[in-house]
């Protein structure tokens, strides 16, 4: 007899044999040698993980109680596999075109993409998961039972073995499931391993039964007569249990996470398929070949009251067969293992990838980018949710006691993930399906189930007697197994038929009455015409229906107008047999053509091409070309905006030109004065040194005035290139102020003198020095300067017989005011517009200078932060000069 | 028999420096200043031959001289037009109103002379 | 799905030999489609055999499971003979040339 101690050796060992050909079929797989891994054999034996522990004891215990109902387990997934020229083969083509990672993935995507729907099923899936981990953790937990028994020196203890073996199985999955994070979810290792672990509980069952039969019973013929012999010797199913149980287990076949994942996520070929499509239920076959006979012999053999879920153990145990018992115990261990170890990944998968992640994400906005640490992120995710999703199962076997037969809680798991189908078949049948239908009937059936199946199921933990008993605040019609008074049905058809059929119902209503996203219907389109769009020949009217989309498509990019008007010239261009055209190449090529011109050439050959074309396009994909017609959207209201806008800068423009055309011509006009200017002295200078030099016999005197002549002239020249290239500079802006702090007093003092110097004109100025005592913070040099020229223009120009020049200064409003007033005849009037501008001159005196020292004035005052003004009714010319206090106060 | 230049040129030291020249070469030099009263100065002095600047106070070279050819016995005097500025336009300008000789500022003393020679040749011939 | 208007001859479809091709690929898929259906309503009979609780005999469990397993055994046996079929229609399929499938 083996001991307690051996059996867990055993399992160790078989574990790490399975590590190893995961290993090595990894290894393989990145070598590129694995092709043999990704054959259809390896596809198909990968697909029996739907034979969980369950259906290893469970199915040998459902057959001793009620004979023949647990095929319908076996029988509901034969029937989806034989339809999979229309079922399956579109579930996985769709899976594979959109690139899905699972169920959640599969749902959101085809109803746009939207993470509630993902979050609703991922929780529906790990609720309804939780019961069948329970139930794996209950059967491994019962068969270590049995060999406790035997072994007399085992310490065994049942509470604490249960948590071994979940604490085990969490671990379990979670070194095999999430060592590498694939980026296209696929698995070759642990699908290598599965396919393994069906090969030996297919044997291990096999090994049994042939036991049973030709060991025990002696033959087929004997076993055949034994059986009719037995107390489930006749045919005897309750009819709705049979309907429902094939109708439910085809169901969750489709929907479960697990099953999703090795069908369609990990799927390499779509042509596995028809290998599998006779190969599985052949193998399910084999699976269910064997089970009456045990249930019968068990039956026959064992003792009134012994667990009929352990026969399988215990009728070799019984016989004395110990290595079959251990064969059998592996077969057992290796369905429970698998089925944990894919569920666990799957439900990982969908809780990080819809959870976690996008609450990661959204708590990340912030701080940028977030490329670095994703898959650190991801894989700490998937680890905490297999923890997590391990001790729900844990707890979930706490609750209901551990009393529960195996079958019924994989029948309350499968009843709570077929509530996906109508969503999923919907989703993949009827364009019309939306994500409000989904969404509402996804949670009609979920609450029903939770009403009805499973907290009940619970058996008091969760839900009291008295709602058991008499419905809610003691409706009736509410009892959670009873609904709406109908009573005496089996708890799991009355659950069946509630959930899925208002399910069914709320999600085609809600479906009818809500109205789809563009991206909804995009992807409502390509998942319901997925073959019109890839491999196979495009019937007639499957064309008709991607012209419809196409249509839809164009309208919504173009507007419906010109959108008609479009189709209907292609129309007339086909011959008009219809009213819409056919999807030849030469129109979509001109439909591409115009669509480009909206929205860009690439958005609408990937627009088209996920219509028509073979290219298939990721959710990711799709929703980048959503993304890109929203921006367009708001591209063309900005337009609006830029239009009004480029209107407004075209008027600046012209006013620009214009002003560039005056200021051209000032230019010209201000050199043509330059040369005036130069080519002035230049001329007498000219023609008196040639009259020097060629004149013979000119007399001292004439030569002393002619040479005072020539060098006057050449003084005025330095004198204009001088106020030249200070012009320029102040123009240009590139003076550099050289501010320093006095009282304009001293200013005054300095300049005035200066001004007067080297001129034989009088000049009176005349100042009240009190009131000059006016600190400064500026260029004192630049403003001397200005103070020069206007006393300097003043002694030039001043008409009076004795010309006086005052220089008041006062502070006016925050600002020194200086003005300088003479009592000439001052500037007419006409004129005075024009003193301050270049080569302006008033008056005939030619030898003063070029006319541009108001001219530096006004743009020293400029550059000081002040301004200077012709300052009119003075009696004669007066200028006033203004300068900031600001430059004082900032001084202080 | 006396040639009579008038000069009208602001510029004293040009006006000095070509009264010099064309005194030397025998003719009777007489100088103006204004622009605004030209045109009866040059009526009044009867001269063989006029030097008239361009940029003038009062009224420009370009004026006087298209009034001057307005007048019927004004037609046939040689005027020759000086300018500082240089520009081709001022050139054309001066053509379409009647000159008979333009020349460019700072210009030779020999090429003044022979400007001078040539048109008061050209007069005498017609 | 496919129906008989499909046949509708037209200027762009290819020769008579490939519409007797699609034709029968048409009419296999058809009989794949009609599997399932028939399978359900072979599983469906059991529900009329009485169940041994009245005065009539009922059917004893060894011919029952002779049935089921008879039914799937046949069931599995058609899908394995529509699997080969339906590769030898895609090999012929692979080899005609696509005509009116828009490329890029």
């Amino acid at each position: 007899m083996a001991t307690l101690n051996v059996l867990i050796l055993v399992c160790l060992g078989y574990v790490v044999l399975l590590f190893g050909v995961a290993f090595a079929a990894d290894r393989l797989a990145a070598a590129g040698r694995g092709a043999w891994l990704r054959s259809p054999l390896v596809y198909t034996l990968s697909l029996s993980i739907y034979c969980t522990a369950w259906t290893f004891y469970g199915a040998v215990g459902n057959a001793a109680r009620s004979g023949l109902e647990f095929v319908t387990i076996y029988l509901g997934p034969t029937l989806v596999m034989v339809s999979w020229w229309w079922g399956l083969r579109k579930l996985v083509r769709v899976g594979r075109s959109q690139r899905v990672t699972s169920i959640a993935d599969l749902i959101s995507s085809r109803y746009g993409k939207s993470n509630t729907l993902a979050i609703c099923v991922t929780i529906l899936a790990v609720l309804g998961g939780t019961p069948y981990i329970a139930l794996q953790l209950q059967s491994i937990t019962l068969s270590f039972s049995i060999f406790a028994e035997a072994d007399p020196t085992g310490l065994y203890r049942e509470g604490s073995s249960v948590f071994w073996v979940a604490a085990g199985l969490a671990v379990f999955a979670i070194l095999f499931g999430t060592r590498n994070l694939d980026v296209n979810e696929r698995h070759h290792g642990v699908v290598t391993a599965i396919a393994l672990e069906s090969v030996v509980k297919l044997f291990a069952l096999l090994a049994v039964g042939a036991f049973v039969v030709w060991g025990v019973a002696g033959g087929v013929g004997p076993m055949m007569d034994r059986i009719d012999a037995s107390e489930i010797g006749q045919w005897n199913v309750d009819a709705g249990r049979w309907t429902t149980f094939i109708f439910l287990s085809a169901a969750a076949f489709i929907c479960l996470p697990r099953m999703f994942q090795v069908m369609v996520v990990e799927n390499a070929d779509e042509g596995h398929l028809r290998t599998a499509a006779w190969a599985f239920p052949l193998y399910l076959l084999l699976m269910s070949l064997f089970v009456v006979p045990i249930a019968v012999v068990g039956l026959d053999l064992l003792p009134e009251g012994s667990n009929p879920d352990l026969f399988v153990l215990t009728v070799p145990l019984s016989q004395g067969n110990d290595w079959l018992a251990m064969l059998s115990f592996i077969g057992g261990f290796s369905s429970a293992t698998s089925m944990v170890i894919v569920t666990a990944m799957a439900l990982s998968t969908m809780v990080s990838n819809h959870v976690v992640m996008p609450i990661w994400l959204s708590m990340q906005e912030g701080s940028g980018s977030v490329s670095g640490d994703v898959r650190n992120v991801v894989l700490v995710a998937r680890r905490v949710s297999i923890a997590v999703i391990m001790a729900l199962g844990y707890y979930y076997y706490r609750l209901s006691g551990g009393g529960a037969a195996l079958a019924s809680i994989g029948l309350i798991a499968f009843a709570g993930i077929s509530q996906i189908l109508p969503a999923l078949v919907g989703g993949l049948f009827w364009r019309g399906a939306t994500r409000t239908g989904a969404l509402v009937g996804l949670s009609v059936g979920f609450l029903l189930w939770i009403y009805t199946l499973l907290l009940p199921g619970m058996e008091g933990a969760l839900m009291s007697e008295t709602v058991l008993q008499y419905g809610p605040f003691g409706l009736g019609w509410l009892r959670p197994q009873a609904l709406f008074g109908i009573e005496g049905m089996d708890p799991i058809v009355h659950t069946v038929m509630w959930s899925l059929s208002l399910n069914t119902i709320a999600f085609c209503v809600a479906s009818l009455l809500s109205f789809p996203s563009p991206l909804e219907r995009l992807q409502g389109a390509q998942f319901v015409n997925v073959f019109d769009h890839s491999v196979a020949p495009r019937g007639w009217s499957g064309s008709v229906a991607q012209s419809e989309d196409l249509m839809i498509m164009t309208q919504r990019i173009l507007g419906a107008g010109p959108a008609q008007e479009f189709f209907q010239a292609e129309v007339d261009l086909q011959g008009g047999r219809s009213n819409l055209p056919e999807p030849t190449p030469a129109f979509l090529e001109r439909l591409e053509r115009e669509l480009s011109g909206s929205v860009g050439a690439a958005t609408a050959h990937a627009m088209i091409g996920q219509i028509v074309g073979g290219s298939s396009v990721s959710v990711e994909d799709l929703l980048a070309v959503a993304d890109e017609s929203a921006q367009m959207l708001e591209y063309s209201s900005q337009l609006e905006l830029k239009s009004a806008e480029l209107t407004r800068t075209a008027r600046q423009l012209r006013e620009a030109n214009t002003k560039l055309t005056q200021i051209s011509e000032q230019k010209d006009s201000f050199l043509s004065q330059v040369s005036h200017e130069l080519r002035t002295p230049m001329t007498s200078i000219r023609a008196f040194s040639e009259i020097m030099r060629d004149t013979e016999g000119l007399s001292g005197e004439e030569q002393t005035r002619y040479a005072a002549i020539i060098h006057d002239e050449a003084l005025r020249l330095t004198r204009l290139l001088d106020d030249l290239l200070d012009l320029s500079v102040l123009e240009s802006g590139r003076v550099n102020l050289n501010v320093g702090d006095d009282t304009l007093r001293s200013v005054l003092d300095r300049a005035v003198p200066s001004a007067l110097a080297g001129s034989n004109r009088t000049l009176t100025v005349r100042r009240t020095k009190t009131t000059e005592r006016i600190p400064l913070h500026t260029d004192l040099d630049r403003l001397g300067q200005v103070f020069i020229n206007l006393i300097s223009n003043a002694q030039k120009y001043c008409d009076a017989e004795e010309p006086v020049l005052t220089i008041a200064a006062h502070d006016v409003g925050g600002q020194v005011v200086i003005d300088f007033a003479d009592n000439g005849s001052g500037i007419p009037p006409e004129a005075r517009s024009m003193v301050f501008e270049k080569f302006a001159r008033v008056g005939v005196d030619k030898a003063g200078g070029a006319g541009l020292g108001l001219a530096i004035c006004r743009e020293i005052m400029q550059r000081l932060g002040g301004e200077i003004t012709y300052l009119p009714g003075q009696g004669g010319a007066a200028f006033r000069v203004r300068l900031p206090m600001a430059y004082q106060q900032a001084a202080q | 028999m006396s040639r009579k230049v008038l000069l009208i040129e602001d510029e004293p030291n040009i006006a000095e420096a070509i009264r010099f020249l064309l005194t030397r070469e025998g003719w009777q030099v007489e100088t103006h200043a204004e622009g605004s009263d030209a045109l009866q100065v040059i009526q009044g002095a009867d001269p063989d031959l006029v030097i008239l600047d361009v940029m003038l106070p009062g009224k420009s070279g370009m004026e006087i001289l298209r009034d001057l050819r307005e007048l019927e016995h004004m037609q046939g005097l040689p005027v020759l037009m000086l300018t500082a500025r240089g520009q081709s336009r001022d050139r054309e300008m001066a053509e379409n109103a009647g000159v008979s000789r333009f020349m460019t500022k700072p210009f030779s003393n020999t090429e003044m002379l022979t400007a001078v020679r040539d048109l008061h040749a050209q007069a005498t011939q017609s | 799905m496919s129906s008989d208007e499909d046949r509708k001859p037209s200027g762009v479809r290819p020769s008579l030999f490939l519409e007797r091709q699609s034709y029968r690929r048409r009419r296999l898929s058809d009989a794949a489609r009609l599997l399932p259906f028939l399978g359900a309503a072979l599983l469906a009979i059991p529900l009329l055999w009485p169940d041994g609780q009245g005065a009539q005999e009922g059917v004893s469990l060894s011919s029952a499971i002779f049935y089921i397993f008879t039914c799937w055994v046949a069931m599995i046996g058609a899908s394995l003979v529509f699997g080969f079929a339906a590769r030898r229609m895609r090999a012929h399929e692979d080899s005609e040339p696509e005509t009116d499938r828009w490329q890029r």
